[in-house]
């Protein structure tokens, strides 16, 4: 980490020191999540991480560079492509792979459509987000992965709330919140029957802020969006959608210029823009800290359809 | 900053998902988007007032039943500390859940409602905290409001509490009188009490010490992965990746694998691939060592002037997690941080009754939450600590061979 500000990591603790044998909370979170990462690869035979190119999924690159150093990240970056990102996140995806020297995996839920003959979703924002989950189903089999790294945090949302760290799905990708294993310590069981895999996520623990600190504090480099820029957009409902072929544009839409940034990065049909001027990862963490509405709220659109979308999403297997 | 993990346990009659509310309210954690989801179901109650239990509202099944089955991890920050909150059930049939949630806090809050003083779940939720070494209990006396609040009521619970207390062995117990309702002595001491002289809870838990609480005498540090990059330029790299769980490691330190015995030094300590002089629980690093030994995932790596020692058999009290009862003499596999060996349960010799902390002689069947005192019987040894004396190092888990579920919580006597 840098030593631009006061969450640096020191080389490491002195009883002569100033600040003795403690570590502060982003110190703390990341010996955590390197450990679990360890599990991971020491655990199973084929794991991969499942890489979006959002921030949260960028810092899980960095975790597990740190926790395999001087070595190279045991496993694959597997993108599962709608077709419908960012062209800034896919170009970064690429340098990315090539940066941390990982194998790139990436499956399109284009071709699951046309092999499967599944119907796409209609509408003015019509996501695939929902069908997504059928092509990581197929990856996960045509690979043979055990385990699947994922970025979902439990403050986003309050199905992620209960999840497990190493949380187990059975042949069908389903999670059943009712039969959890019990998670003791830090102490993961990821011993599974053939046809299940399990879902880990070393980030857990960290909130949207923990993530930006942590961001800045090791001064990773972000996809541009992530930073202000000039974009023509449509507000539909309060929030701005970035204008692309995959949205639909009616009539009574008014294409409008807008200084934007995101604020988190999914498909280019239900993630909104926040409008900001925040240039610098400093910028934007003073945003994050004075924002009063949340992440979800603010720039998910997929959330918003029942009150328990994440609970059936992740019931029928999604991340 | 550092970070604060606790738990709160109980049912939501004793106001705990008011208090966990009304600290996220309070620290101004809840954002703008979720308030107003709350407004809008609040709207048809007749007090106006936000109703502050429905932030921590769940999962369907918990909202169709009107109780909370598993654990929720909920967070907020202050400026002094980031606070972790295991919001965990207070139902008998949800112990397994609770047992998760307290596992690896630092500070429990055990509420009792004013108006009914210690009753059987204080008791349970009580004995939990203390079966797990949580280094620190709040006593949460809640709905003060609702006994006018009464000094001689508060004291009379304090009394109460500090008998249950005592015979635990819990010596961290600390007593607040509030009303998570009202928000008194929550985030401000209330005018309402000014015969307590303690801290609001808030201030409390900011202020609480933690660190002291790690083990920082005894060093353990067992082995997770092994780092071999075998490139041109690394090729005789051969690093022991790991978390130190408890304790210091020096460069230069005098060290034995364990259970093998073999003595050597270490050579370096890396922290995600940096050279580190020193380093010290919990961090997650590299150890080198100066000798070319057979080392692999589950050994040990501790002090040679360490007196702990592999063992095949221990004592140990064990929570039942699972569905299916204990069978003893079947095998499991005990799984003792990364070390994982089979093991047979023996010599049951009494369950804990966790109402009442009776030893009850029958042992014929145990079954889901039940905790009983037995002995295990490794195929290969164990190099563990007494729970009491080192948390990190004296806790396993077993799992069963055929369902591969985790089946009971292992603390070692």
């Amino acid at each position: 980490m840098s030593n631009s500000e006061k969450n640096t990591v020191s080389n490491s603790g002195s009883p002569l020191g100033d600040r003795g044998f403690s570590l502060n909370y982003l110190e703390q979170l990341e010996a955590e999540s390197i450990h679990i990462f360890r599990e991971v690869a020491a655990q199973f035979e084929k794991p991969a991480l499942l890489f979006s190119g959002g921030k949260d999924s960028i810092t899980l690159v960095q975790l597990a560079k740190k926790a395999f150093a001087p070595g190279k990240i045991p496993f694959p970056l597997v993108h599962i492509d709608t077709g419908h990102n960012f062209p800034e996140a896919l170009a970064y995806r690429d340098w990315l792979a090539n940066e941390v020297g990982a194998t790139l995996i990436v499956r399109k839920v284009e071709d699951t459509i046309k092999a499967k003959n599944l119907t796409e979703p209609k509408g003015k924002f019509a996501s695939r987000n929902w069908l997504q989950t059928h092509t990581l189903l197929d990856t996960i089999e045509e690979f043979g992965f055990d385990a699947c790294i994922g970025g979902a945090r439990r403050d986003e949302e309050k199905a992620r709330a209960k999840e497990r760290i190493f949380s187990v799905r059975d042949d069908f990708g389903q999670w059943d919140p009712k039969l959890q294993r019990p998670e003791l310590w830090n102490i993961y069981n990821g011993k599974i029957n053939k046809g299940e895999n399990v879902r880990v996520f070393p980030i857990s623990n960290w909130t949207e802020l923990d993530v930006w600190s942590y961001i800045r504090a090791e001064e990773i480099t972000l996809p541009s969006i992530y930073f202000t820029h000039e974009r023509e957009v449509i507000e539909y409902d309060g929030q701005l959608i970035a204008v692309s072929p995959f949205i639909r544009i009616d009539a009574e839409d008014v294409i409008i210029k807008k200084q934007v940034r995101y604020r988190t990065v999914g498909d280019m049909t239900c993630t909104a823009a926040v409008e900001s001027y925040a240039a610098t990862l400093d910028e934007v963490v003073n945003e994050i800290k004075l924002t009063r509405i949340s992440e979800r709220g603010e720039t998910r659109i997929d959330d918003k359809v029942t009150e328990a979308a994440m609970e059936d999403r992740k019931k029928g297997g999604y991340f | 900053m550092d970070i604060l993990r606790f738990i709160t346990a109980g049912s939501v009659d004793d106001g705990k998902s008011t208090l966990i509310g009304r600290l996220l309210y309070d620290s101004k954690s809840i954002l703008v988007d979720q308030l107003e989801a709350i407004e809008k179901s609040t709207k048809n109650k007749d007090n106006g007032e936000i109703d502050l239990a429905l932030l921590t509202d769940g999962l369907r099944a918990e909202r169709e039943q009107g109780i909370t089955i598993d654990v929720a991890y909920r967070y907020f920050n202050t400026d002094k500390r980031k606070f972790i909150i295991a919001d965990a059930p207070g139902h008998v049939q949800y112990t397994r859940n609770m047992i998760t949630g307290a596992s690896n806090v630092d500070l429990a809050i055990v509420l009792i409602d004013a108006r009914h003083g210690v009753v059987e779940q204080t008791k349970r939720h009580s004995i939990i905290a203390s079966l797990l070494g949580i280094p620190h209990v709040v006593v949460a006396i809640n709905k003060i409001d609702l006994v006018n609040y009464s000094e001689d009521v508060y004291n009379n619970i304090v009394i109460e509490y500090n008998n249950l207390a005592q015979k635990l062995g819990i010596k961290n117990a600390t007593y607040i009188p509030l009303s998570a309702l009202r928000g008194d002595n929550i985030v401000e001491k209330s005018a309402q009490t000014p015969w307590y002289d303690g801290k609001p809870l808030l201030q409390f838990l900011e202020e609480v010490k933690i660190d002291n609480a790690l083990n920082y005498e005894d060093a353990r540090f067992q082995v997770q992965f092994v780092i071999r990059p075998q490139t041109e330029a690394l090729h005789d790299y051969r690093g022991y990746a790991g978390k130190i769980t408890s304790g210091v490691y020096k460069k230069g330190d005098k060290v034995k694998v364990l259970p093998a015995g073999i003595e050597t030094t270490i050579d370096k300590i890396e922290i995600a691939g940096k050279e580190v002089a020193e380093a010290f629980a919990p961090q997650s690093v590299t150890i080198l060592l100066e000798h070319d030994i057979d080392i692999s995932r589950g050994d040990s790596i501790v002090k040679v002037e360490d007196d702990i020692t592999a063992t095949n058999e221990a004592e140990v009290l064990l929570c039942w997690l699972d569905e299916k009862p204990l069978q003893p003499g079947n095998k499991y596999i005990l799984q003792h941080n990364t070390r994982r060996v089979k093991t047979v349960v023996k010599n049951l010799s009494y369950k804990i009754d966790v109402n009442t902390l009776a030893h009850v002689e029958d042992v014929q069947q145990i079954k889901l939450n039940e905790i009983v005192k037995a002995s295990v019987k490794t195929a290969a040894p164990v190099v563990k600590d007494a729970y009491a004396a080192n948390r990190s190092n004296g806790a396993a888990i077993l799992i069963d061979e055929t369902s591969n579920a985790t089946v009971a919580a292992v603390i070692f006597q």
